[in-house]
């Protein structure tokens, strides 16, 4: 006769408390695996949802590129030439550049093959007190455009201004109540007003355009530029202005190159703001599922401590009513000799068999749930995914020790029973 | 006294009470067995008996006196120590036999393993017994398939199994006709013959006919007995 059989035999005896200690290990195990999948099984959606936006954003942050490429390349750009060791700093300030270059490097551009370049607009700069009307304007000689050398004939893009004309920003002929042909004197000059521009919001309205000649003649600089503007750019890379650079330089050794806004800049602004934009939609997805998250957890804390103090309850109490059952066994264990450690061994490792029992028939229960469930409550996950070896190795080990603690308050009283008060009552 | 088995002297025991005060349940009781002594102890109900088989299987401490088995004094020895004691030197057979329900015949005979008994030669032992008490055909048998008279034969067994030489039995023939008691009392008086010794309770006038002495008890104290051969 040892322990294990005895133990073994009234298992086999008293089967209803047994199952019932079981089916509560057996709860607690699958509850404990299933919510541990539940969360797994979130925790991978998210996941995916993440690395699914990520590639989503990739792919439309190439197709922005790819698209601005095409657009730089379609739609041009512009830029303006300035003087050598002009100060692009005083440029941005005053609005134009104090240095001057010939007028003949916009022949030489427009006799050059730069294939890149497609309109050129020579022009002569300054910002002067008129005196005559005692205003500040600025005066801008204009030549119209350059035709180029390989590339005619070419539309002309801005009308000339012929010699004796003038053309008037909105603030000039409004205030001083110019209007189309008529005659005015600018610094001892007479000129017919051919033009009248509307409202524009820019230093245009305090712009005067005359003849490049004749702004040279007046400024004394004959044969002089401070600015060529280029406009419709092409290039065939992203680095356009690196690219046009080396072609401009080649020619105009020293000249300084600056790009203005053009549709591409723009776009690749926007390409820019897809990019924060989906920043932002990522960011919301993970706060979004941290929640979930947060919120199966909290459901965790509450359902795990429950099921196990339910399983632990369950345990003990079925401990009780089977110890008590079996009072005069004990009377008469105790009263032939067997020691009470012996006793408490022997309900212990009842319990702990419960606890094997339990976890062996919770484990396979969880698997067919978590089978059972696969596609509507774990996203498709497979068990491999949704629970890890050392989850089911947890288990395996702790409930059977948990049955045991649970079992050990009503053990322990009965292995100390006093056997004469037990056989008195025969 | 070389021989004597049991020696009791001046043994009390009081029962404290919630209400009133204590039961004086044996005052002054000395008993003396010796090897080959079957005693039955009769008295009315009450008075003490199984109180004093109690005690003197080192069940329950007494308040007072002295109670020495085969020389040993079992209350001055701890608990653990009492229990192995109790195994190695005491057999109880009961009323209601106490025969664990969900053991065989031979496994409830080999209970005394779970004592710390000798486990070896055990079931050639319990077997060789079980055969002598005639029961050699019911060894895979569970109590529950046993006719009474089997079931209390099985309880002498498990009872002496462990080598016991003092069999305390407590109205061992009270659930028993008169056939299976006089068999079972027949067993009881050949194990003290065999050089045992039997303190046995009963109200069974017959039982007590088949003791070797018999003495009465009386509110806690030993009197002469009524058909007198005193064993003291
Ligand atoms: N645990 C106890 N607490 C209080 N009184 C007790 C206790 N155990 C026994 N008694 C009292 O001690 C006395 C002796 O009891 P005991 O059981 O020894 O009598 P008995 O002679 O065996 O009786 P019966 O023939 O009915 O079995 C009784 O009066 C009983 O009420
Ligand atoms: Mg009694």
């Amino acid at each position: 006769m040892t322990l294990r059989k005895l133990v073994t035999l009234e298992l086999a005896y008293r089967k209803l408390n047994f199952l019932l200690a079981v089916a509560a290990i057996a709860a607690a195990a699958a509850t404990f695996l299933l919510t541990g999948a539940l969360l797994k099984s979130n925790d991978l959606g998210t996941e995916a949802m993440v690395t699914a936006k990520v590639e989503e954003t990739g792919r439309e942050m190439d197709r922005l590129e790819d698209e601005m490429r095409k657009s730089m390349k379609g739609l041009g750009f512009n830029i303006y030439v300035f003087p050598e060791g002009q100060d692009l700093g005083e440029v941005h300030d005053q609005g134009y550049a104090s240095k001057t270059m010939p007028e003949e490097y916009v022949d030489r551009l427009a006799n050059s093959k730069v294939v890149t370049i497609n309109h050129l607009l020579p022009a002569l700069t300054r910002k002067l007190l008129w005196p005559e009307s005692k205003r500040t304007i600025i005066l801008i000689g204009i030549r119209g455009e350059v035709p180029l050398a390989h590339r005619n004939p070419m539309e002309p893009l801005i009308d000339p201004v012929k010699r004796g004309s003038i053309v008037l920003g909105s603030e000039l002929h409004q205030s001083l109540g110019f209007k189309e042909g008529d005659k005015l004197s600018l610094m001892g000059r007479e000129f017919t007003v051919s033009k009248c521009h509307p409202e524009r919001g820019s230093k245009d309205d305090i712009t005067a355009w005359i003849n490049l000649a004749e702004v040279q003649e007046m400024l004394d600089q004959r044969g002089l530029i401070n600015q060529i503007q280029a406009l419709e750019c092409n290039c065939t890379t992203v680095d356009r202005l690196a690219e046009i650079r080396k072609d401009l330089l080649a020619i105009l050794p020293g000249v300084e190159i600056i790009e203005v806004g053009s549709q591409a800049l723009a776009r690749a602004e926007a390409r820019m703001q897809a990019g924060v934009t989906a920043a932002r939609q990522l960011a919301s997805i993970k706060a979004h599922r941290t929640q979930l998250r947060a919120k199966l957890e909290s459901l965790a804390e509450l359902v795990l401590p429950l099921v196990a103090l339910m399983g632990v309850a369950a345990v003990g109490v079925l401990t009780l009513l089977n110890v008590r059952e079996r009072t005069p066994e004990i009377g008469l264990f105790l009263a032939i000799g067997v020691q009470s450690r012996t006793l408490l061994a022997a309900f212990l490792l009842k319990a702990v068999a419960t606890g094997l029992a339990g976890v062996l028939l919770g484990v396979p229960a969880a698997a067919l749930v978590l089978t059972a469930l696969r596609g509507t409550l774990f996203h498709n996950h497979g068990i491999s995914q949704l629970v890890t070896p050392s989850q089911v190795a947890a288990i395996v080990i702790l409930l059977p020790v948990f049955a045991a603690m649970a079992a050990w308050l009503p053990s322990f009283w009965a292995s100390r029973r006093e056997p004469a008060e037990i056989l008195r009552h025969d | 006294m070389t021989d004597a088995l049991l020696q009791i002297s001046a043994l009390e025991k009081r029962y404290p009470t919630k209400w009133g005060g204590p039961v004086l349940a044996l005052c002054g009781i000395d008993l003396t067995l010796r090897r080959g002594d079957f005693l039955a102890l009769r008295g009315p109900s009450g008075c003490g008996k199984t109180t004093l088989l109690h005690c003197v299987g080192a069940l329950l401490r007494p308040d007072g006196g002295k109670v020495l088995i085969d020389g040993i004094d079992p209350y001055a020895l701890g608990s653990s120590a009492r229990s192995a004691f109790r195994a190695a030197k005491v057999g109880f057979v009961f009323q209601n036999f106490h025969l664990v329900p969900y053991l065989s015949v031979l496994d409830n005979v080999m209970l005394c393993a779970l004592a710390g008994g000798p486990r070896s030669h055990l079931e050639t032992q319990a077997r060789d017994l079980l055969e002598k008490f005639r029961l050699s055909h019911r060894l895979r048998h569970r109590p529950s398939e046993l006719s009474v008279g089997e079931q209390q034969r099985v309880a002498l067994v498990r009872a002496v199994a462990g080598g016991a030489k003092l069999i305390l039995a407590d109205e061992p023939t009270g659930n028993l006709d008169a056939e299976n008691g006089g068999i079972l009392l027949d067993q009881l008086a050949a194990f003290a013959a065999d050089g045992g010794a039997v303190l046995m309770v009963t109200h069974d006038p017959a039982a007590s006919d088949r003791a070797g002495h018999r003495r009465n008890m009386q509110d806690g104290r030993l009197t002469a007995a009524t058909n007198d051969s005193d064993a003291n």
